[in-house]
């Protein structure tokens, strides 16, 4: 996001400021959408496509029934029950049409960036002739050539050449990147532009299943399956829908046996009323909602399947580099020798680094002037300064200061370049120098010595202790994650001395030193066989093994083709700390499922006192059943105002906890203990003294309607 | 002493009793299905049947020989039913026809020994011995066996193995019924109960008629009837006679030996999974209910309104005087919710709400405690149902004691709460459709009357057995509806439950973090319990407000 190129492709989508630690930033939803998806809704009420929400397709099948007895003997009762019984049916399909249609706009950026091309086909080999063929004639295997301002054709691995990429359509990220043969960054995707220079690409999947073919799929709700645990929920709701079924079906001969027989209408007011529609209505919006939050935070998963596990992941793999400490040591004190001060010292160091552009470098010019109140100086300031920058031969920088005749040189570098630097020059190395580079290599940081040559000749002024810096915040993402029950282990190439340091100051559980794919691999199996579900990042071709055996492996964009096809989900931002958040959206995803479950069920208890007296306890009905009447609690008009408040109730319900399923419950790292009590109280007390109020509310409108109150 | 004072100490004298007994025995228990050691008799019934003692089988396997032998058990009992006239000390009685053989046989080998004919007028001593006592024991062992076979799903890892059915079937009836059943007979006979196997006495009464007396072996069924939470009475009293149930300390007895095993199996399940917290969680989700239902039940029976129960302090119709309304509440809160059905008063007499309580407790699925066995298995059922629910809403996946809850476990869970209510609703919706059978209702046209239908079929498919009374249930088409409602709740919920072992034993186990769900702390107990009363309670309260509801709220 450091760029200041533009392109002239528009923008799939602007990134999002990264969200607050620890929770999970809420969609957007707008009131505008219910009406902007009601053609899309209305749509859905196809048998074909109701089938299967088993919970909702029982309702539209009530609401035929209904329609038909309201024709047939039309009354205000009959006619007003039989519409908020298609509305229920209809604000389900919204649920559902809203939550896809958030995805739909980004899949159209999408199709724009994938026109149709024209690829340069290389017939005969790199050096082959050149032949125009439409993109969607290539093969795998077939080798194109593009130029500065070509789209690339296809997925593919450069086999040739350097070349700066446009991969604004998928990522939304507006800096070109560089793509070039071998290594870790030869993957090139379909639809993404050359900037500039030539590559040649090896193409490596078949047209229409291209990463951009797949993520329009994705993100459109097309390739969706249900999840293994959405199928569990799903046939909890079934048989809840089946059991109920039972309840009102065989309550008519119950009911005639009393002298109480119930009307059609009535009787199918009750089911609806019971079975779990909320949350039946609510599933595949809260599946799809939240695929869709992964995609706002630009990361796409191949299936949701992968957003289930992240839920239930209790081991993260992270790299150390980049996701627990920032990419690059830094200078974090200056230590002084023996008779020489500290500022003598900043002051070298600060003069050795003006010239070292490294990252290094720049942290020593800012460690001196925040630690010692030292401002960076041009080079005016000094007279005549002669800089000697930073070089992998030499490995040191410096400069050489002409003052009054006199030359000053200072000189920071490697301990053992700065050793023979002042030891060339007649100076002597004391023993301290070698003992403190020593201990802070021990220490598992990097000592930089700082020397001077001037008229008291070359002497060695002290160390800079460079050592690899914890990104903020990171120790308290950590403790969070042990609340939740979440193991960290830090990956890293560097020697456990250096490793356990870093480990000890981040906080995480465990560390995994002097890392190689194959103990990556032997890591993620042994945890696993410990029934632990583990996920991790990577982005190079040698981590491709561990990405496919982890349960989460989520690739980053910059990575190889071989990583993006092992992992089960991509990064299109590249920001490894992101496991984190997805695995907060995957808890965030099963949250809302259960909360709105309980909340769907507990439910029902105010919906049974609001009917049941109402169907029996009627003027005039039968002597034994009027003392039902003490159930109507609620104290509501009539009983054709409670059946339809109750109804009403059970429709609007759905509406009013759309934001809520697309937004998902708020959800806050704690252990389960605090977050079930947390929930059940929210939901669960909730849902049972909600429709209560609710119903009476309702009521209390309903009634004023002419022959209903 | 008052009748509350009364009812409050047999209450504590009976909670104090289980609470001493649960530990060693469920402990024993646990040692009984666990040990690798089998006795002398025991290898010789292993050879008799040809089973290998010492090989696991997998599910189907299982339920395999958990069908054979209850088929085997049925068709036996259906044979000497039939054949009763040609067998000794028969009393001279007639053999059964067809259909109350099949009733009583499907009765006896389901568990729940629901009687459409009265036992001192029906059956001869043999039968009672042979047949009936002989199935108290058996269809118990089967129960536990099962429940055993569940929770060893949940201990083994990566093995379809779930224990060996006809080691679990001997073990339960030579290790733990037996003993238990011969040194209850000895208490029983020393407070009063018979125990012989004479021929009926004739009597001439006050009024000069005369009255036939029919004794036998009934104290050593009795202490089964109870263990096993089967509830044949030898006589069609049942527990309210006499004979069965001389004196208070006895009812007492009975409700302890009635309880005894099912409140002791949690703990077995807790040491079986290493974690007798676990254990404690279902004891006490099992115990919160039954308390509060023996709570209420008294209540409603000592307080409910009306001139003549406010005169004789208690609605004391239908129940005896030497054991008293809160001996009666007890003992029917205690038997409907164990699946036990024998009873001591007659439910049809209870008040409306009373009757109300009965029922409810049943149609939680009996499993609070249940009967032997299966009020384990069932609650371990709903506590999978809980933990899917309560598990999403921590935010993972749900998993219960290591194993996770996916799909195919909550295809057979689902299966397991739907086919009970699914089969009372239905056959009681049509025997109350057809005229025919309508008939049969004793208190016709009235919430009561519907009551004693409904009653009739949740007994039945809950496997518990006890009468609401007042239906003429000695029908060809009562005797074959409730003897299949029997066999369904008896048999398509094991099935299901075997599946589910052979499923869980199959998974491996999932390391339990502070991320996990916990469920032994009382926040998943009332979890749990809410699941319980919120499942059944939706389903039934439509069939409970036409019945005992609108009775009861009169």
């Amino acid at each position: 996001m450091s760029t200041t190129v533009q392109t002239p492709q528009t923008t799939a989508q602007a990134p999002e400021q990264p969200p607050a630690p620890g929770r999970v930033a809420a969609g957007l939803f707008e009131p505008r959408q219910l009406l902007k998806s009601l053609p899309d809704a209305l749509r859905k009420l196809d048998p074909r496509v109701m089938a299967k929400s088993p919970v909702m397709f029982v309702v539209e099948i009530g609401s035929v029934l209904t329609t038909i007895m309201a024709v047939k003997d039309p009354s205000t009762f009959a006619w007003i029950t039989t519409v908020w019984l298609w509305l229920t049916v209809i604000f389900a399909n919204l649920a559902e049409a809203v939550a896809e249609g958030r995805g739909k706009a980004q899949a159209d950026t999408l199709r724009k960036a994938k026109t149709d091309t024209v690829a340069r086909r290389l017939v005969g080999g790199t050096s082959g002739r050149e032949e125009r063929v439409p993109g969607t004639d290539l093969k795998v295997g077939d080798l194109v050539v593009c130029e500065a301002g070509d789209i690339i054709p296809g997925d593919g691995d450069v086999v040739e050449g350097v070349a700066s990429v446009d991969e604004s359509a998928i990522t939304g990220e507006s800096a070109p990147v560089i793509r070039e043969s071998g290594g870790d960054r030869s993957a090139v995707t379909g639809g993404t532009k050359v900037l500039s220079d030539r590559i040649v690409v090896k193409i490596t999947t078949k047209p229409g299943e291209t990463f951009i073919d797949r993520m329009i799929a994705l993100v459109e709700g097309a390739a969706r399956q249900k999840t293994p645990n959405e199928i569990a929920l799903n046939i909890l709701l079934a048989s809840l829908t089946i059991i109920f079924l039972f309840a009102v079906v065989t309550l008519q001969p119950l009911a005639i046996y009393s002298h109480a027989e119930q009307s059609i209408i009535v009787l199918i007011a009750l089911l609806v009323c019971l079975i779990p529609t909320t949350i039946g209505a609510l599933l595949s919006a809260i599946g799809i909602a939240g695929m869709d939050r992964l995609v706002q935070r630009n990361v796409l998963a191949m299936s949701g399947r992968a957003v289930e596990a992240a839920g239930d992941v209790s081991t993260l793999l992270l790299d150390k580099t980049g996701t627990i400490t920032l990419g690059n040591r830094q200078a974090a004190e200056f230590v002084a020798l023996d008779g020489v001060t500290q500022a003598e010292l900043a002051d070298a160091a600060q003069l050795s680094s003006l010239a070292d552009e490294t990252p290094e470098g720049r942290s020593i010019v800012v460690l001196a002037k925040t630690a010692y109140g030292l401002r960076e100086r041009d080079e005016g300031e000094l007279g005549h300064a002669e800089f000697v920058p930073f070089t992998a031969q030499t490995r040191m920088s410096g400069v050489d200061v002409t003052n009054a005749g006199v030359v000053r040189r200072v000189r920071k570098g490697a301990a053992s370049a700065v050793n023979a630097w002042v030891a060339e020059r007649g100076g002597s190395v004391p023993r301290r120098s070698g003992e403190l580079v020593d201990g802070i290599s021990a220490a598992g940081g990097t000592p930089l010595l700082v020397a001077v040559e001037d008229a008291a000749g070359a002497r060695v002024l002290g160390v800079i202790h460079l050592k690899d810096v914890v990104k903020e915040g990171m120790r308290e993402r950590f403790d969070e994650l042990r609340r939740m029950g979440i193991k960290t282990v830090m990956i890293t190439g560097d020697n456990p001395l250096t490793a356990k340091a870093i480990a000890d100051e981040a906080g995480v559980d465990d560390f995994l030193a002097e890392a190689t794919p194959e103990d990556k691999m032997a890591l993620i199996k042994r945890e696993q066989a410990g029934g632990k579900l583990v996920a991790m990042t990577g982005d190079g071709t040698n981590d491709a093994p561990a990405l496919a055996q982890a349960d989460v492996g989520v690739a980053m964009n910059t990575g190889t083709s071989a990583a993006k096809e092992a992992g089960n989900m991509v990064d299109l931002d590249s920001n490894p700390t992101k496991l984190i958040e997805i695995v907060e959206i995957g808890k965030q995803l099963l949250i809302t499922r259960g909360a709105l479950t309980t909340f769907s069920i507990a439910n029902d208890v105010a919906k049974y006192f609001a009917i049941i007296p109402a169907m029996f306890a009627v003027a005039g009905g039968p002597a034994g059943l009027a003392p039902l009447d003490k159930l109507n609690i609620m104290h509501l008009a009539t009983p054709e105002s409670a059946i339809i408040s109750a109804v009403v109730f059970n429709a609007l319900i759905i509406v009013a906890l759309i934001p809520l399923a697309l937004r998902g419950v708020r959800y806050r790292p704690l252990s389960a203990d605090k977050m079930l009590a947390r929930n059940l109280g929210i939901y669960g007390l909730g849902g049972l003294v909600a429709p209560f109020v609710g119903i009476k509310l309702i009521d209390l409108l309903v009634s004023l309607i002419p022959g209903i109150g | 002493m008052s009748p509350t004072v009364a009812g409050i100490l047999q209450l504590s004298l009976l909670v104090a009793l289980l609470a001493a007994v649960h530990r060693p025995f469920g402990d024993y228990m646990a040692k009984v299905y666990s040990s690798e050691k089998h006795t002398r008799p025991e290898r010789w019934i292993y050879k008799a049947v040809g089973a290998d003692p010492d090989s696991g089988q997998r599910w189907g396997i299982y339920l395999r020989s958990v069908l054979a032998f209850s088929m085997f058990s049925l068709l036996g009992l259906y044979a000497l039913l039939r054949l009763q006239d040609k067998l000794p000390w028969s009393l001279g009685f007639a053999p059964m026809k067809a259909d109350q053989a099949f009733n009583t046989a499907a009765s006896f080998t389901a568990n729940t020994n629901w009687q459409s004919y009265s036992g001192e007028q029906a059956v001869g001593h043999f039968v009672q011995m042979a047949g009936l006592t002989v199935q108290n024991f058996v269809s118990a062992a089967v129960g536990m066996a099962v429940a055993v076979a569940l929770v060893r799903g949940f201990v083994r890892v990566r093995s379809g193995e779930i224990g060996n059915f006809w080691v679990d079937l001997v073990r339960g009836c030579v290790r733990i019924l037996l003993p238990i059943a011969v040194v209850g007979t000895i208490v029983l006979v020393a407070s009063g109960t018979i125990q012989n196997l004479a021929d009926p006495h004739t009597v001439t009464t006050l009024s000069g008629g005369h009255q036939t007396v029919t004794g036998g072996p009934v104290a050593s069924q009795e202490v089964v009837k109870e263990l096993g939470t089967n509830g044949g009475g030898f006589y069609n009293a049942n527990s309210a006679h006499p004979f069965e149930n001389p004196n208070a300390f006895t009812n007492l007895v009975e409700i302890f030996l009635i309880l005894v095993i099912p409140f002791s199996l949690p703990r077995t399940f807790g040491t079986l999974v290493g974690s007798a917290k676990q254990g404690y969680a279902i004891l006490a989700a099992m115990f919160t209910i039954w308390f509060v239902f023996v709570v209420l039940m008294t209540w409603t029976e000592m307080h409910h309104n009306g001139t003549a129960l406010e005169i004789a302090g208690g609605a004391t119709e239908g129940k005896e005087q030497r054991i008293g309304v809160p001996g009666s509440s007890l003992f029917a809160v205690s038997t409907t919710m164990t699946s036990t059905g024998a009873v001591n008063s007659f439910h049809s007499s209870f008040t409306g709400l009373g009757g109300g309580i009965t029922m409810l407790g049943m149609m939680l699925g009996e499993i609070t405690p249940g009967g032997v066995g299966s009020g384990l298995y069932g609650m371990l059922v709903m506590a999978i149902l809980a933990v899917f629910v309560a598990g999403l809403m921590v935010g993972r996946t749900p998993e219960y004691l290591g194993k996770k809850i996916g799909a195919g476990e909550m295809k057979l869970v689902a299966m397991y709460i739907l086919v009970v209510p699914a089969t009372i609703l239905t056959m009681t919706g049509v025997a109350l459709a057809l005229p025919g059978e309508r008939a049969s209702i004793l208190n016709s046209d009235s919430p009561h009357g519907l009551s004693e239908v409904l009653y009739a079929y949740t007994s039945g498919a809950n496997n518990n057995g006890s009468a609401f009374a007042g239906l003429s249930a000695n029908t060809e088409y009562y005797n074959v509806t409730i003897g299949l409602a029997m066999l369904i709740g008896r048999f398509v919920t094991i099935a299901l439950v075997l599946a589910l072992a052979g499923r869980l034993a199959e998974q491996r186990q999932v390391p339990e973090t502070v991320g996990t769900l916990k469920t032994h702390k009382p926040l998943f107990v009332g979890t749990l319990v809410g699941v319980v009363v919120i499942v059944t309670g939706l389903t039934f309260f439509p069939a409970l407000a036409l019945g005992p509801l609108a009775e009861g709220l009169a």
